[in-house]
């Protein structure tokens, strides 16, 4: 393996770790949230119900 | 308020990755040669240091916005990861992180591998402590860039681990032994339910949110998280005892 390609790995192990779904869904939350707030509604309640449901996700596939 | 979670999170990550860093220096010292290990030990102290001497400066070039929305969600994937292995590890889904187990097992490894001078040094034991200490000190270094920078405060941050590291060492050069009896999984959970709601906190208000009450919020999204955490592991011991 390359050293280039070592040094990706360990900062992908190192950032994103175990489960790549709750990096790409975090993401995607943020994206959504970030719409939301350029509307007039209020956006705060959007992250904290994605995040709780992303690890939802995340541990019942471990615990599987 | 703030500036007290940011000390309280830095110091507690600090401590809890220092623990793990001390059985792998204490491992090789006692094994191998305590000079060759304390000079990994400094050259990894040095490169640490070096790392939020060159980040921290160009962080805070970046637009505070910019800088909430990327380090709030790196801090949230990282936060997410220490908090789903504390909630696996809490429900016994996943093993429980043992010092001793692991001192015996470095200790094992060290007696085992071979001689090799470099530099008037048992390389072995330099590499090791080397190792040990920067891989665990990463941990602690990510968290207090990401932590400062988008709280604007390095310095306090670094504080926090500081102190952290100082104890650590301290009680660890007293003790000579790997401080089995800190609480080291209730700390992750600890540590994993803080870094989760700072990314919360930090990345929706680089998205545009504004939390009602403004840092007021924080708290209450730590309350949230922590609920939440402590809901899905009762769940998850629930669910292992029913299959058992």
């Amino acid at each position: 393996m390359s050293a280039l390609r070592r040094f990706g790995r360990f900062w992908w192990e190192f950032v994103v770790g175990d489960d790549w779904r709750i990096a790409v869904g975090v993401v995607l939350a943020l994206g959504a949230t970030a719409a939301l707030a350029a509307t007039d509604a209020p956006a705060w309640w959007l992250l904290p119900l994605a995040v709780a449901f992303l690890l939802y996700v995340s541990l019942r596939r471990a615990a599987n | 308020m703030t500036a007290a979670f940011l000390v309280a999170s830095a110091f507690l990550a600090s401590a809890v990755e220092m623990v793990e860093a001390l059985t792998i220096v204490l491992a090789v010292g006692v094994t191998r040669d305590w000079r060759s290990s304390l000079s990994g030990v400094g050259a990894a102290t040095v490169a640490l240091a070096v790392i939020v001497a060159v980040l921290g400066p160009a962080l805070t070039l970046i637009p505070i916005d910019t800088l909430r929305l990327v380090v709030g969600a790196l801090l949230l994937v990282f936060g997410l990861q220490w908090l789903r292995k504390a909630i696996l590890r809490a429900s016994g889904y996943k093993a429980l992180h043992d010092e001793e187990e692991a001192f015996a097992r470095e200790r094992a490894e060290a007696s085992a591998a071979g001689v090799e001078l470099r530099a008037g040094l048992d390389w072995y034991a330099f590499t090791i402590a080397f190792k040990g200490v920067l891989l665990e000190g990463l941990e602690v270094a990510f968290i207090v860039l990401t932590f400062g920078s988008a709280q604007g405060s390095i310095p306090l941050a670094a504080l926090g681990a500081g102190v952290a590291v100082v104890l650590v060492a301290l009680v660890g050069a007293v003790a000579r032994h790997p401080l089995a009896r800190v609480p080291e999984n209730t700390l992750k959970f600890a540590v994993g339910t803080m870094l989760t709601t700072f990314g919360i906190f930090w990345s929706a208000e680089g998205a545009g949110v504004h939390w009602p009450g403004g840092d007021a919020a924080l708290p209450v999204v730590l309350v949230f998280v922590l609920l939440t955490s402590i809901m899905f592991v009762s769940l998850l011991r629930r669910r292992k005892l029913a299959l058992a």
